[in-house]
């Protein structure tokens, strides 16, 4: 038969409307067309012109269709009338819904506020709804970060003024090696890949150090299979061999850093371990040309880095040579650390090399001049083209905060921190801890809170505890059991809240948090607490209300349900007074706006927070006429000043709409977004692109921007005071005691140098339980979200046990079989599958696969529930009794980042009896109808 | 059964980077995003919230293994589509007439009109690139977004494969490989671009650019950072008067 070619449409209209706005596919915020066609989604796309993504999208991005129309969607509020977990609800008015919640809260804010426990989850508008909270009155409120990477946030931020992702990226376009550990592969996930491209386009080498090789460790140049946990021994023995071989950037850290600042050391002092200022409070450093001692501030300082001088009578050490005496010591040698890694000391040595003949002898200048602070000018722009990547491998143990701090002590070591082809900071950031806020609880019955509630302790004396010493919130964020809790312990508020500890509260108040499942440790007993009854019959958790777009776990357990929209269906602003979108060249925001009606009886949850202010009479949300402040969130994002001239978006402000960062509301702002895209950005100018936290220019144009309201100059502490001074109040020095109960522990993990201990969590019985047991994040999923995706759900609708060869071979396992996972806690059985890329005492899966059967809308059937499972049912919230019977929770004890890697667990083949009879959790009526059999999704266009 | 062109004007296709490929499957999505609602029938999903969800796809990424003796393992993501062979065997068995390579690209397609689902181009496929849409009846395939690449509808830097745009890592490129100037004749020269399965004969125009050969193996002479002073580990002064020294040099 020859061959026939029909005539095709080559140009077929693609849609009669495009429009754009931003992603919430995961936290990456990337910028999209939405194609629109009759009124539905026909195609979405990314917005070359964003910033983010620059025109590319990700699996979930482009799976936005399938989120938007699913039918796990929540149709409208609905009231509990089965019992809690039974997924029995009755649709209820929004009148309704929300007379009952206000008649929950009224009483709550008048007699005693902070009965009212309010944590939010994967929330992109914190800096509203943390708002909410603090007017409320209740000091009982965080978001998600605590069992995410608060190690990583805080760690960066306290150490250098910013983190990885939302706080700064490595300079793409000029690093010549970079460094990934423990990177999620859903974080981030779009500027990482594009980054990685360019990369490899170049010929820049990439170095993953991660236990499994997967995703961005795939391609890696170089593979670092590092056992669990041991990432900051790791690295301080990288610090050890830079410095034994001189390659340390001695200028950088004598100009930007505290390394030449003086260190309290004469043994019996008071002042043991502080820094010495002079009587204006400025730290004092010994001038090597003058040869006397003064404020580090001068113009013209010449400080040594080394040596002990006596001031006032006391000796004091730089903290440089603290430095050299710690990390020079044989424990750090590559040949010591290599044992506990699981790295051959070859493979540490060579990769020390290759930093630091990359770092010293590439070096990168660009012909710029710039002005430092202290008004020198500096004809060039020096930088060392080595950069580094890191998430939640590195900061979900219990010794996170201090491993993340050593990361950042070998940047800056390196001096590649703000400079060409380093470590860039993306505006707000940077931004010292000094300048943040400190953490606020004081509650006054129907008055606001004193103040922001999360922030940046200093010193004993800014801890959220009673005289006695007793926690303020519920989840115990502040107190002296995790001191620099900046972003809260929410996996800590229901297990707090059912043991009534530290008391009792009235209602628990969720939003997109799947605190019943995969966002919790110990899911299995999570569940046992929220339908906890006492004995005259009532929740335990008396009052739990819940606000989700979907039909996750959680709505089961929550009494009223307030349903969200989706991503399409809402206003937002992606804020600087937030987690912005910025990049090293630019201060940029954004915004979504509804491109599609809800075609259910759904509200915008932040609308609903309003419209509940409203109703309660909270200040700032209802004028003097009794009329509602704002009538939606589109009105409060256009309106609402934090400070004079400072509102939610910097872009399009003031009368006439040209003004940026400081300018009056403007009516037409959200119009200029939208016809901008969906953002605003605005270039950094180019002698302010690097030396952020000393280039007086960027400083006076973020004060410019709203950023600060005066410069903030400061240097990077490598040397954390605020450490000290607990390890201080921990000897029994300074004006606060430390229960005794904590001085053992905050004297072992505080230490204002970066150190490595063994995860608290692990298992001491290396025995009973060898091995290691982590989850990878999926590309293709975030969270939960994704399995309620008819596309994403057919990459990843259930998830194996990946197993190194050996323990394949010890167990004999054949293909298909399952195994018995046991944990000191609890134990699992699971399928297993073998892979040769993982580390050899290393078990892992994906995160969040598994789901319980009658959540999602999904079929009875669906592998997500019969195959998939979570490991979260073998890590518990808290950690055994120590001998006074005390229980710490499974956290950092600086931050209180849940520390779910520090998991040990032992492995055997389970038999058929026991692969039948396995424990799966009790099916719920689904509160939602049941989904399609089948979907051909385009055939209306 | 039916004929070949003899030859194409152009030879258009992918150039796929697997040295750079993350696995992390946004050409699949954006692909099928595309194609349920353009060129042909819907992309169909069968029991998508149920225990078996299957749905036809045109591009799918594959994740291998490969160990290497004395060498780290090492994972290799292989997305797969349609190769657009020369001498492409699934046209050629095709009974109707409905499976066809167009003469002025190249691109090979199906005439939904003509298809009777009778599935012979899938088992003549070697690459397994084929996939029936059971709702339809009707064999789907990669078309290289023939509604985009020339589309007048949409801006001429968006006229490429939905795949192509959307992959954050860039490691798909598109283009003419009858042209040895364009780009993607040019990478696959310079990075040794491959045939997938050569020996089948069918001439892909597809191409595979190879993973770089990691340099993570252990070499035992490799040089390592020489210390400043012996035995530091003993004493520090030697060390600390080293930065003295180098500070005053600033």
């Amino acid at each position: 038969m020859t061959s026939f070619q029909p005539k095709i449409d080559t140009s077929p209209k693609v849609s009669s409307t495009i429009s754009r706005t931003t992603c919430y596919m995961c936290a990456c915020r990337c910028g999209i067309n939405v194609h629109l066609e009759n009124g539905k989604v026909k195609y979405i796309e990314g917005n070359k012109d964003h910033p983010v993504n620059k025109g590319v999208l990700c699996a979930k991005g482009s799976a936005g269709i399938m989120q938007h129309y699913s039918p796990a969607r929540l149709q409208s509020p609905m009231k509990r009338v089965g019992p809690r977990g039974s997924g029995e609800f009755a649709k209820i008015s929004w009148e309704e819904a929300l007379t009952s919640v206000a008649n929950l809260l009224g009483p709550i804010r008048r007699k005693a506020p902070e009965k009212l426990a309010f944590f939010t989850g994967r929330d992109q508008s914190q800096s509203f709804t943390g708002w909410w909270a603090q007017q409320f009155g209740t000091p009982n409120y965080a978001a998600h970060g605590g069992f995410c990477s608060v190690n990583m946030a805080a760690a960066g931020i306290y150490t250098m003024g910013g983190s990885f992702w939302e706080f700064g990226s490595p300079d793409w376009e000029r690093t010549k090696l970079l460094m990934i550990f423990g990177v999620a592969e859903d974080h981030d996930s779009n500027p990482i890949k594009m980054g990685l491209g360019k990369l490899k386009k170049r010929g820049a080498k990439v170095i993953g150090v991660n236990p499994v090789r997967t995703g961005y460790n795939a391609i890696a140049d170089e593979w670092v299979g590092i056992t669990p946990g041991t990432d900051g021994l790791f690295i301080l023995c990288l610090i050890r061999e830079l410095l034994l071989s001189g390659n340390v950037d001695l200028k950088y850290l004598a100009n930007y850093t505290n390394a030449p600042f003086l260190v309290n050391t004469e043994h019996n002092s008071a002042n043991l371990g502080l820094i010495a200022r002079n009587k204006n409070g400025e730290p004092l450093i010994h001038d090597r040309i003058k040869k006397k001692i003064h404020a580090f501030s001068g113009k013209n300082v010449k400080p040594h880095l080394t040596g002990k001088v006596t001031i006032d009578g006391q000796e004091h050490t730089t903290v440089f040579e603290l430095l050299a005496e710690k990390y020079l010591k044989k424990e750090y040698s590559p040949e010591e650390v290599s044992k506990k890694c699981g790295i051959s000391p070859f493979q540490i040595k060579k990769l020390a090399k290759e930093i630091a003949d990359t770092a010293f002898k590439e070096e990168i200048v660009i012909d710029q001049e710039w002005v430092d602070w202290k008004g020198v000018n500096h004809k060039k722009m020096v930088g060392r083209p080595v950069s580094f990547h890191a998430m939640r491998g590195i900061s979900a143990h219990s010794n996170g905060f201090q491993t993340c701090r050593s990361l950042h002590l070998l940047q800056i070591l390196l001096g590649s921190i703000e400079v060409p082809g380093g470590f860039r900071f993306k505006p707000p950031y940077p931004k010292s801890y000094l300048v943040h806020p400190k953490p606020h609880h004081k509650v006054t019955p129907g008055m606001p809170l004193d103040g922001p509630h999360l922030g940046y302790i200093q010193s004993p004396e800014d801890l959220a505890v009673d005289s006695d010493g007793k926690p303020k919130r519920i989840d115990k964020a502040f107190s002296w059991e995790n001191p620099f809790s900046a972003h809260g312990l929410m996996h800590m508020v229901i297990s707090n809240a059912y043991a009534n500890d530290p008391y009792e509260i009235d209602t628990l108040f969720l939003y997109m948090a799947n605190m019943a499942w995969n966002s919790s440790m110990n899911t299995q007993s999570v569940i046992e607490m929220l339908t906890a009854k006492k004995d005259d019959g009532t929740y335990k958790i008396k009052n739990i209300v819940y606000s989700d777009s979907y039909s996750s776990e959680m709505v089961s357990y929550a009494d009223i349900i307030l349903p969200d929209t989706t991503y399409l269906e809402r206003h937002d602003c992606i804020s600087l007074l937030d987690r912005p979108i910025g990049e090293p060249d630019i201060i940029a925001d954004a915004i979504r706006w509804p491109v599609v009606e809800p075609d259910r009886d759904v509200r915008c949850f932040q609308s609903v927070l309003l419209d509940l202010g409203h109703r309660l009479k909270m200040p700032g949300f209802i004028k003097d006429n009794g009329d509602p402040t704002y009538k939606d969130y589109e009105d409060y994002i256009k309106n609402h000043e934090r400070k004079p001239n400072i509102g939610p978006l910097a872009g399009f402000r003031g009368e006439s709409g040209i003004e940026s960062g400081r300018g009056s509301p403007n009516a037409n702002q959200i119009k200029n977004y939208i016809k901008n895209g969906g953002f605003w950005s605005e270039d950094i100018p180019v002698e302010f692109q690097f030396f952020k936290p000393w280039n007086i220019g960027y400083q006076n144009w973020a004060v410019e921007k709203g950023l600060f309201d005066e410069p903030k100059p400061y240097v990077f502490e490598i040397y954390l005071e605020p450490l000290a001074k607990f390890q201080r109040a921990a000897k029994g020095l300074g004006s606060v005691k430390c229960p005794t109960n904590m001085q053992e522990r905050i004297l072992k993990t505080m230490d204002p140098l970066p150190i490595w201990y063994d995860p608290i969590g692990e298992s001491d019985d290396n025995e009973a339980y060898p091995l290691h047991a982590i989850t990878q994040r999926p590309a293709a999923m975030y969270h939960s979200w994704g399995s309620q995706n008819a596309w994403l759900r057919q990459i990843h609708g259930y998830n194996y046990l990946f197993v190194s060869s050996e323990i394949w071979e010890k167990n004999k396992f054949h293909e298909g079989d399952w195994a018995i996972l046991e944990s000191v806690h609890n134990s699992i059985t699971v399928p297993v599958a073998k892979m040769e890329a993982v580390n050899k005492n290393t078990v892992w899966t994906w995160n969040a696969i598994g789901k319980k059967s009658g959540a999602w809308a999904l079929d009875k059937g669906a592998p997500e529930f019969n195959k998939g499972f979570l490991i979260n049912h073998l890590i518990s919230e808290l950690l055994p009794p120590k001998k006074n019977g005390f229980r710490c929770s499974n956290s950092d004890p600086i931050t209180g980042q849940a520390a779910w890697f520090d998991l040990k667990v032992r492995i055997r083949k389970a038999k058929a009896g026991e692969v039948k009879d396995r424990k799966i959790e009790k099916s719920h009526k689904s509160p939602v109808d049941m989904p399609p059999k089948v979907i051909s999704y385009g055939k209306d266009f | 059964m039916t004929s070949l062109p003899r030859q194409t004007d152009k030879k258009l296709g992918l150039a796929i980077d697997l040295d750079t490929c993350v696995g992390c499957h946004a050409c699949v999505i954006s692909c099928k995003e595309w194609n349920t609602s353009n060129y042909g029938v819907p992309l169909s999903d069968v029991e998508p919230y149920g225990a078996n969800p299957v749905g036809s796809f045109l591009n799918r990424v594959h994740t291998f293994e490969a160990k290497l003796e004395e060498r780290p393992a090492q994972i290799i993501h292989f997305p797969k589509s349609c190769l657009h062979c020369e001498d492409a065997p699934c046209v050629t068995v095709c009974p109707t007439g409905a499976s066809y390579k167009r003469t002025e690209d190249g691109i090979v397609l199906v005439n939904e009109d003509w298809c009777i689902g009778c599935g012979l181009c899938a088992w003549a496929c070697p690459y397994g690139a084929r996939e029936m849409d059971e709702v339809a009846g009707v064999m789907k395939k990669c078309t290289l977004c023939v509604d985009r690449i020339y589309n007048e509808n949409i801006p001429e830097e968006d006229r490429e494969p939905a795949c192509v745009r959307s992959c954050p890592a860039g490691a798909r490129h598109f283009g003419d490989f009858a042209d040895p100037t364009s780009s993607v004749s040019k990478l696959t020269k310079e990075r040794g671009g491959i045939d997938l399965m050569p020996e089948q004969g069918t001439k892909p125009v597809n191409k595979y650019l190879p993973p770089r050969l990691k340099n993570d193996i252990a070499q035992e002479n490799f040089d390592v950072l020489r210390p400043l002073l012996e035995e530091h580990d003993k004493n520090i002064s030697g060390f600390l008067s080293w930065v003295d020294k180098t500070l005053e040099k600033f």
